[in-house]
């Protein structure tokens, strides 16, 4: 069996070499005014943030809160473009707006490269990982994709009422990511967990948030070791055995990716499953067209991202600085909002409107820049997949019981539960 | 018409060529880059312009002409 020196050591020694973060005071309870104290995890905002974004676009366009140690919401498409492409002044050295921030010295690679890597040492980072992912790599995985697909699908069959989110669409992206990864599919629910605490927790106390952590660079480190011990042909190895600038990637940097790659992907494609389902559930003329006209489905998918684009982003203010007329402070966070950009009425004609035979639809449901989702082509297989498959065997359906769907908070929005009554 | 990605600008959010298959083509990170010398086939002027108004990155100009 072999060994590697890099992922010898524990969790906690680790931790103990790194240099430590800043730590806020947590402020919950209602929001004032979504103007000067939003806040992305209450309900209000789960369930429908639209309408407070079209309020804040119109009054703002900028909102602010104090909460989170102080963030900015931009929510006009033009100025989250501008802070995306603004690498200088903003750092993507954390991605996920909570009550810590991260020491400075972590950049520019941060805690998950390369989503929270900036340049210079993004690039290289991004590079090892884009041919993994190109859009001719993806294709190969889509019988696969397929199958597994119908297999939950006919385990559905002659149910009146299932729960397209619990029961169909988290399943997708946790069965082919585990693939990619190496990763036994028993821990599904484990992957399910860590995408909840990372994502979901951020108003947590910060020490139940790093005993979380803990759970997860664990599990990570054993799959890494078990990895080392027996290489096969999948991303984990991969990671461990790749160089950038001839030099294999360290320890932290490996954990790191592994971190991204499980995460990133999960809630993120089961949110835009669900929302399009979702969507298609309580519009019946969209529902019917779209079975009647199966070649729409390109266009429809792309109307659905942009719609309900399940990703909210993060980065933080590098300097003090004025921006637009707003006096930011370092380490401000700015919550990126694609879900905002996305219904702009001066990009987007009847940007409120769903349009599935919608032909320009420039949205940035997988972000602008150097950062643009690289899993991308993958969620879109999936996404594509998941809709053909329930199309094809249920093209008869609606919402069940509109007001028990529920939605999740914070970056990652889409239905948790969403239960829909099936005709036969 | 010519069409042409500017792969300083391009990102890879692959919308060209899952739009206009004919005219684009993905390099091995995903990028898109335009087929051959980007010379549209008649008929196919609509893709090419369907495609550049789709790329959210702008990365496509197209050269209108014979």
């Amino acid at each position: 069996m072999s060994t590697d020196d890099r992922f010898a050591g524990s969790f906690e020694e680790r931790v103990a070499e790194r240099p430590v973060g800043v730590a806020n005071e947590i402020i919950g309870g209602p929001v004032s005014d979504w103007a000067t104290d939003f806040d992305h995890t209450v309900d209000e905002w789960a369930n429908d943030p639209y309408p407070l974004i079209e309020d804040l676009r119109r009054r703002c366009p900028v909102a602010h809160t104090d909460r989170y140690g102080g963030a900015w919401l931009p929510t006009r498409h033009e100025d989250v473009a501008a802070v995306a492409y603004d690498t200088e002044r903003f750092t993507s050295r954390s991605i996920v707006m909570g009550n810590f921030r991260p020491p400075r010295e972590i950049a520019p690679i941060g805690g998950a490269p390369p989503i929270s890597s900036d340049p210079p040492f993004h690039h290289g980072a991004r590079r090892l990982l884009l041919p993994a992912f190109a859009p001719q790599v993806i294709a190969r995985l889509e019988p696969g994709a397929r199958a597994y697909c119908d297999e939950l699908l006919e385990a559905l069959e002659g149910r009146d009422v299932v729960d397209a989110a619990a029961e169909y669409a988290q399943h997708i992206p946790v069965r082919v990511i585990a693939d990619m990864l190496g990763f036994p599919q028993e821990d599904a629910d484990l992957f399910r967990g860590f995408v909840h605490d990372v994502l979901e927790g951020v108003n947590e106390p910060i020490e139940s948030r790093f005993a979380n952590m803990q759970g997860l660079f664990g599990y990570l480190m054993d799959q890494i070791n078990d990895h080392v011990a027996n290489p096969r042909d999948d991303l984990t190895t991969f990671l461990i055995e790749a160089e950038m600038d001839g030099r294999k990637l360290d320890a932290s940097h490996v954990v790191g990716t592994l971190v991204l790659l499980l995460l990133a992907g999960i809630d993120t494609t089961w949110s835009a499953i669900g929302a399009s389902l979702w969507h298609l559930a309580k519009t019946p003329s969209d529902r019917e067209r779209l079975v009647a006209e199966p070649e729409l489905m390109p266009t429809a998918m792309e109307e659905l991202l942009r719609a309900y684009a399940p990703v909210t982003m993060a980065r933080l203010v590098r300097e003090d600085m004025d921006w637009n007329g707003c006096p930011m402070k370092a380490d401000d966070w700015i919550l990126l909002s694609f879900p905002a950009a996305n219904r702009d009425p001066e990009v987007f004609a009847d940007a409120d409107r769903v349009m599935i035979d919608r032909e320009v639809n420039r949205h940035a449901a997988f972000g602008l820049g150097i950062h643009r989702c690289l899993g991308s082509h993958l969620a879109r297989m999936e996404l594509r997949v998941a809709l053909e498959a329930w199309l094809d065997r249920f093209p008869r359906f609606s919402l069940a019981d509109p007001a028990a769907v529920t939605w999740s908070p914070g970056q990652v929005r889409g239905p948790r539960r969403l239960p829909i009554a099936i005709a036969r | 018409m010519r069409v042409h990605v500017d792969q300083e600008i391009c990102q890879g959010h692959g919308r060209c060529y899952s739009l206009a298959p004919e005219l684009f083509e993905p390099d091995e990170i995903g990028n898109g880059i335009e087929i051959g010398d980007g010379t549209v086939p008649a008929g196919l002027e609509d893709a090419a312009r369907k495609a550049a108004l789709n790329c959210p990155e702008r990365a496509i100009t197209i050269e209108e002409g014979p």
